[in-house]
């Protein structure tokens, strides 16, 4: 019994391939999304969790003085001469072609054991390393990247080092970094031998800090992971309204079926069960289709996400893809649970059938004002929610519940909507023809109301997320416009080399601006501190968001500090508060500036101030105002006069060329994200229109009777789409407006601690809603062609049949 | 009005060609009510089908007010459904996005022939007048044949077919609806073309045509 | 002690064999050892970076007030990546320590290494100062004839102070000690006259202890015989105030023997191939391995006969490069106690 009836249940996909395909592309599509942005996720934070690993720094304490400044190595030995077991670490970043990457000094003789990587721990040329000129190991890609650069030692490919980290002996990297007999930090080995002298009596500079369990970089990307889980949660969601309508339809096809095997004696339990067990396989198909499919997509997003992760937050993220088994199984497991969700209300409905209920396909053919005011209903319960949380919500979980119950409340409202505009039309209509046109659209809308709500989602994205993306990258060139004053941008190779190059440059520019900096720990976070020369160069460009009217003069006389909006929208402090500096020195805050795309706080102190403070601040790097007409020459006489490397001098237009480099690689996987979304909805209403197309013959055989072509009935129905189309991109218009603005003043906020101002681009929108227009159109394009060619016979078993 | 010569017909079935109509002619003039009766897949609903232009014989000619429309394209013979011939099917012969009212109206408006007054007249003969604002949907069987009939009427059509209008109705108020439809039909002058397998209903027109094997008799 | 040991001890590490790996073939601009050099003091006392390994070895057997048998090892050595000193961390002598502390049932360990030229770790001759982090062994007099010595582990260290109540002595020929029949040698001499003091500090807490102590200093360039696998050697003091340094070096041909024989008043009588017999009388399992725990060792020519036994069988040296290096009891024909340390036990 149980088999003759699954045999007859699955015969019904045998006679609907279409659905059968629209089923589990739906939801394979859905599947893919979710889980191809997961594997992006988790691939990122197994590299961060491996960056954390680099010499155990996961797991072992650490001792830096407090200010967070370079020491002197006597420190070390002194510790080393009283017991204590630790090893040096020596940290610094070199760049080269716009790649910087991390130099990790060690001494592999005191690292804990298995603290080095495995390359070095086996196989590796051990007297070499040690150098000099030493040896440094790095992963493939990063020794291809840094090919070329200057002043780094020979490096040796290492599979299992994070990318974009060269690993190196302490000697050979203090040289290369110009740190000699300086360290940054000590690692203490968790065997400590018994009776040495207590800390504060060897070496009272250093404190004893707990293991790094996350690199900063993991901190700071939270915020951007959690945007990617919230756009492969929304693609998902697309993806689930294909799947139900497409399960929906195949149940209310088999509403005979169902009734006569139910005659037959197959118990309702059984009848469901069976139901859901075709559900189930249905699901882990779609599914595993589904997560190879993700797997596809996250390898090619894959080395954008890491360019962003990279350029954003300096956080390295391997660019390829290793399979893991959580994923695997979180794949199939949503696939599953998107699938009962979507077939959940179906089977409900079996359950309760009555045995004898009429075969007729009903649902799709009648619209329901009930139904439509309950829908309307929840979608204002849920502006309400979207207000409150707007209102009322802090942090980006507030930020994402707004977005999501806004978008949740359009997508379910927009049904009601599109009947009352349509039922407007109707009424003013005056000829016969576009009177029936409009009525027989209204009619259609339940059956195409969740492909119209997908397609409102995937637009309203789109337009939001567009908005943000035009907006930001708008006010990012304006105020890299402001931000880099300077033409030119030297660095010295050693002190000396500075002070000769800061004299030669004087007389052959017209300015020379120290950019000195520290990087050290202020309100319990690691930011960069930069003193500004008292040049008018800054007053004139700095982009300054708030200020005193005399900042500039308080930075000079050193008595204020800058702090950049990160800091101050992220940090407890405000105008006029005292800041305290690593080492303990306070400032007044007196300004706060706009610093895009730096996921650090940051503070500006002036130059003099900054020498005072820390007198052992790297003094190599200039900024040089010049004439740009001069630029070349005096490129030319620096390399002759300095035989500085390229590597050291970048003009302007090279930096903002790679920053915005950086912001479109950054942005390329949101802007992917969206044409695959944008996919899915068109694909959503696709397969609805053409299931309709079947249940659509009743309705049109009449007209068709009545003396319309079959042609010009299909004409209409692609006009009708394509109407649909258009008329939810105006009701996608606002919202997507409205989630840019959540995007910008409450997302960003939160997430990089920037607010930027919205622009809007009409122009944007008028090719979106062609798109939208022609989405529409090619979703209805096949369905209304089958209808064009369909034989009179077909329309006639209308009137005559029962069907 | 209209005239059939030789008409044949046949399609394609599991076993091959199947003939349904092997050489039929015949004639309805205007006034004229015709009953073509026949048994359960004689070809009666095909015939009907092809005088309606709804589809194309496979030989012979089909002169519908002079005019050979087996000749004809697509388009024309959708001009001619909507402005000569008045339609009537055994079900779902009504718009279902359309309200009776509108349903009325349609054929004539596409005709180009809406007169307000006599369809609010069929309206009120038809015992439609208090149903104008509801759908199909809403409606019992013999409900919606009224409409059916109405909106065919309402269109003053010079030719009216009808494949089983009361099939689906039960014999008392089929009979009832019958009734009206020739009452009206005779009223309007138009010629009438109805199949039937009930020789009780077709006694009640003018002129009885049997199909069998293909042929009339 | 002989260049085989470390060599043997640093082949595991693959990471530090590369820099070993030139140690296969003769040397490479070191220095090498020649017969009739005669050393000089205090000067050899210290470093010798020319040569490739070199190292500070002081093994002493200790009792403590309740006459319980102990033993201590403190052992730093120096290797050179180059013939040569360089200032900070490019200089490539590259130095490792080893202390053990033995009771009669457990063993401690503990090893360090450390970078030259930054002065982690290195040994300097006027005054005597040897070093790696906190370790040290610290002349207080002229030359070595008093030493400080410290180590410490995680589990234990201990502080002794050494004065020597005899010479120190030249092995082999005034210095130069062969090592192979094929000729590879070393520069070898040794303290075996100290008399020991300080304290050991435990889990249980400090325990007081006295005892004799021997330093054993060595240094060479030269590869060894390929075919050699492992070695035996021992310093032993006899109740009679004599004292015997031997070793046999095995190989598939059968064993090299050789050592000296110290009289009491530090005359040094050094004997030649085949004159020592080692034999292994009992096996333990140790580290995954059987070691002979207990020997017969005879040396006609001096009328000695005598069983050597561990006061424990698990003294492994669990270092980077491990070994057994542990206290052993005399009876026989002579009685006494010394150290045995034995390498290449698979």
């Amino acid at each position: 019994m149980r088999r003759t009836a699954l045999s007859a249940l699955l015969s019904h996909w045998r006679r609907h391939p279409l659905q059968l395909v629209s089923v589990l592309l739906g939801l394979a599509l859905a599947t893919a999304l979710w889980s191809g942005v997961q594997a992006i996720n988790t691939e990122a934070r197994a590299s961060y969790a491996r960056a954390a690993g680099i010499l155990a720094q996961d797991r072992l304490e650490r001792l830096q003085p407090a200010d967070g400044q370079r020491f002197p190595q006597e420190v070390y030995v002194s510790l080393r001469r009283a017991g204590w077991a630790v090893t040096p670490v020596v940290e610094g970043r070199v760049f080269h072609d716009g790649h910087g990457v991390i130099v990790l000094g060690v001494d592999p003789l005191t690292a804990p054991r298995g603290a080095m990587p495995g390359a070095v721990r086996a196989g590796g040329d051990f007297a070499t390393f040690l150098g000099p000129p030493g040896l440094g190991y790095a992963a493939p890609r990063t020794i291809a990247e840094m090919e070329g650069a200057e002043g780094l030692p020979p490096l040796s490919p290492a599979p299992d080092m994070v990318p974009g980290v060269v690993m190196m002996d302490v000697g050979v990297a203090q040289r290369l970094l110009r740190a000699e007999g300086q360290m940054d930090r000590l690692l203490l080995s968790p065997d400590q031998p018994k009776g040495h002298a207590p800390l504060e009596t060897v070496a009272p500079e250093l404190e004893r800090h707990p293991p790094q369990a996350e690199v900063d970089a993991a901190q700071l990307s939270g915020s951007f992971h959690l945007n990617l889980t919230a756009f492969g949660f929304l693609s998902f969601a697309v993806g689930l309204f294909i799947v139900h309508s497409a399960i929906g339809l195949a149940f209310e096809q088999r509403r005979p079926l169902f009734r006569t095997l139910r005659a037959l004696g197959l118990p309702v339990k059984t009848l469901v069960g069976l139901l859901a067990a075709e559900v189930v396989l249905l699901a882990l198909l779609a599914g595993l289709a589904g997560v190879g499919l993700g797997y596809a997509i996250a390898a090619v997003l894959l080395p954008d996400v890491a360019a962003s992760l990279r350029g954003l937050y300096g956080a390295v993220v391997p660019g390829s893809l290793t399979l893991r088994p959580e994923w695997w199984l979180g794949g199939l497991a949503m696939a599953l649970a998107g699938a009962l969700g979507a077939a959940g209300q179906s089977l409900w409905r079996l359950w309760r059938l009555p045995l004898l209920a009429p075969a007729q396909p009903r649902a799709w053919a009648r619209a329901s004002a009930r139904g439509l005011a309950r829908q309307g209903a929840l979608a204002i319960l849920l502006a309400l929610g979207a207000l409150a949380a707007g209102l009322w919500g802090r942090g980006i979980v507030a930020g994402f519940v707004l977005l999501g119950a806004m978008l949740l409340a359009a997508a379910l409202a927009l049904p009601g909507v599109l009947a009352l505009l349509l039922a407007g039309a109707e009424r003013v209509s005056r000829r016969v023809l576009t009177h029936w046109f409009w009525a027989d659209t209204r009619q259609q809308l339940p059956g195409l109301s969740l492909a119209l709500m997908a397609l409102l989602l995937a637009l309203s994205a789109n337009i939001g997320v567009g908005t943000m993306v035009s907006s930001f990258r708008l006010t990012f060139t304006g105020w890299l416009d402001q931000r880099l004053a300077s033409e030119f941008y030297a660095t010295a190779r050693t002190r000396e080399e500075a002070r000769a190059l800061h004299d030669w440059l004087l007389p052959r520019s017209d300015a020379v601006l120290p950019i000195w900096h520290i990087e050290g720990p202020v309100l319990g976070q690691r930011v960069e501190i930069y003193g500004v020369a008292d040049h008018r160069t800054y007053p004139d460009h700095w982009p300054i968001l708030t200020g005193e009217p005399d900042l500039w003069q308080s930075l000079a006389k050193g008595q204020g500090a800058l702090i950049n909006e990160q800091m101050w929208r992220r940090g407890a402090v405000k105008l006029g508060d005292r800041l305290t500096l690593p080492g303990g020195a306070g400032r007044r805050i007196v300004g706060v500036y706009s610093d895009y795309g730096n996921p650090r706080g940051q503070v500006i102190i002036g130059v003099d101030d900054l020498v005072a403070l820390y007198p052992e601040v790297d003094r190599r790097r200039f900024a040089v105002r010049i004439d740009p007409a001069r630029l070349s020459a005096l490129r030319k006489d620096l390399i002759r006069e300095f035989g500085l490397p390229e590597d050291n001098m970048i003009d302007q237009a090279r930096v903002k060329e790679i920053s915005l480099k950086v912001f479109e690689r950054t942005f390329a996987v949101t802007a992917a994200l969206n044409v695959l979304t944008m996919g899915v909805a068109g694909f959503a209403m696709f397969t609805s229109l053409l299931t309709l197309s079947t249940l659509r013959l009743p309705q049109l055989a009449p007209v068709w009777a009545l003396g319309l072509t079959r042609r010009r009935l299909a004409w209409l129905e692609l006009l009708r789409a394509a109407l649909l189309a258009v008329l939810t991109m105006a009701v996608a218009l606002p919202v997507g407006v409205l989630l840019a603005w959540v995007l910008l003043t409450v997302i960003n906020v939160a997430a990089f601690g920037w607010r930027l101002p919205m622009f809007l681009f009409p122009g944007d929108w008028l090719w979106l809603s062609g798109l939208a227009l022609l989405a529409g159109a090619l979703a209805a394009a096949w369905p209304a062609w089958r209808l064009a060619r369909i034989a009179p016979s077909g329309l006639l078993k209308v009137f005559a049949d029962e069907r | 009005m209209l005239e059939l010569c030789d008409i044949e017909k046949s399609y394609i079935g599991g076993t091959g060609r199947v003939p349904v109509l092997r050489g039929v002619s015949l004639r309805v003039g205007p006034g004229e009510t015709v009953a073509l009766t026949g048994e359960s897949g004689s070809g009666k609903s095909t015939l009907l089908h092809l005088c309606a232009g709804l589809d194309l014989p496979d030989a012979g000619a089909l002169c519908l007010q002079g005019r050979d429309i087996s000749q004809t394209d697509d388009s024309t013979r959708a001009r001619l459904r909507r402005g000569t011939v008045g339609l009537v099917f055994q079900q779902f012969n009504l718009i279902p996005s359309l309200d009776v009212a509108a349903n009325l109206a349609f054929q004539a408006r596409l005709a180009g022939r809406h007169d307000p007054a006599w369809q609010a007249t069929l309206a009120v003969r038809l015992g439609l007048d208090g149903l104008l604002d509801r759908y199909p949907e809403q409606l019992s069987g013999g409900q919606q044949q009224r409409v059916a009939i109405g909106r065919t009427l309402a269109a003053k059509p010079a030719l009216i077919l009808a494949d089983e209008p009361t099939g689906n109705l039960d014999e008392e108020t089929g009979d009832a609806v019958l009734e009206l439809m020739l009452a009206l039909v005779a009223e309007t002058g138009a010629g009438l073309l109805m199949v039937t397998h009930s020789p009780r209903l077709a006694a009640r027109l003018g002129r009885r045509a049997h199909l069998k094997g293909g042929r009339l008799d | 002690m002989n260049v085989k040991t470390l060599l043997l001890c640093l082949i595991p590490l693959p990471a530090l064999a590369q820099g070993f790996a030139g140690l296969g073939q003769p040397a490479e601009g070191y220095a090498v050892p020649a017969p009739g050099m005669a050393l000089e003091f205090p000067r050899d006392h210290g470093a010798h970076p020319q040569y490739r390994v070199e190292w500070w070895y002081v093994t002493a057997n200790l009792n403590g007030p309740d006459g319980t048998e102990y033993g201590v090892q403190w052992t730093l050595f120096r290797t050179a990546l180059a013939p040569q000193t360089r200032p900070g961390w490019d200089d490539p002598q590259v130095w490792m320590g080893h202390a053990g502390l033995t009771t009669p049932s457990r063993h401690f360990t503990a090893q360090r290494l450390g970078r030259g030229g930054i002065g982690q770790a290195g040994v300097e001759a006027l005054p005597f100062r040897a070093w790696i982090d906190d370790w040290h062994m610290t002349g207080t007099e002229a030359g070595i004839s008093t030493l400080n010595l410290w180590a410490s582990g995680p589990e234990f260290s201990y502080d002794l102070a050494l004065r020597a109540d005899g010479p120190q002595v030249l092995q082999g020929d005034r210095g130069y000690s062969v090592k192979s029949a094929s000729g590879q040698a070393s520069y070898y001499y040794s303290q075996p006259f100290y008399r020991a003091e300080g304290t050991l500090n435990l889990a249980d807490g400090p325990v007081p202890v006295t005892g004799q102590a021997w330093l054993d200093r060595e240094w060479s360039s030269q590869p060894l015989g390929t075919d050699q696998t492992g070695w035996d050697w021992l310093s032993l003091h006899f109740d009679t105030g004599e004292k015997l340094m031997a070793f046999q070096l095995r190989s598939a041909a059968g064993p090299y023997t050789s050592g000296t024989w110290i009289g009491p008043d530090g005359s040094a009588a050094p004997f030649r191939d085949g004159l020592l017999r080692l034999t292994p009388l009992e096996t333990a399992a140790v580290a995954g391995r059987k070691l002979p725990v207990r020997w017969r060792a005879e040396l006609p020519g001096r009328g000695l006969d005598v069983e050597i036994t561990a006061l424990n069988a698990q003294s492994w040296m669990n270092t980077l490069f491990p070994y057994w290096e542990g206290p052993v009891q005399i009876s026989g024909s002579h009685g006494g106690r010394g150290y045995l340390e034995m390498t290449g036990y698979e």
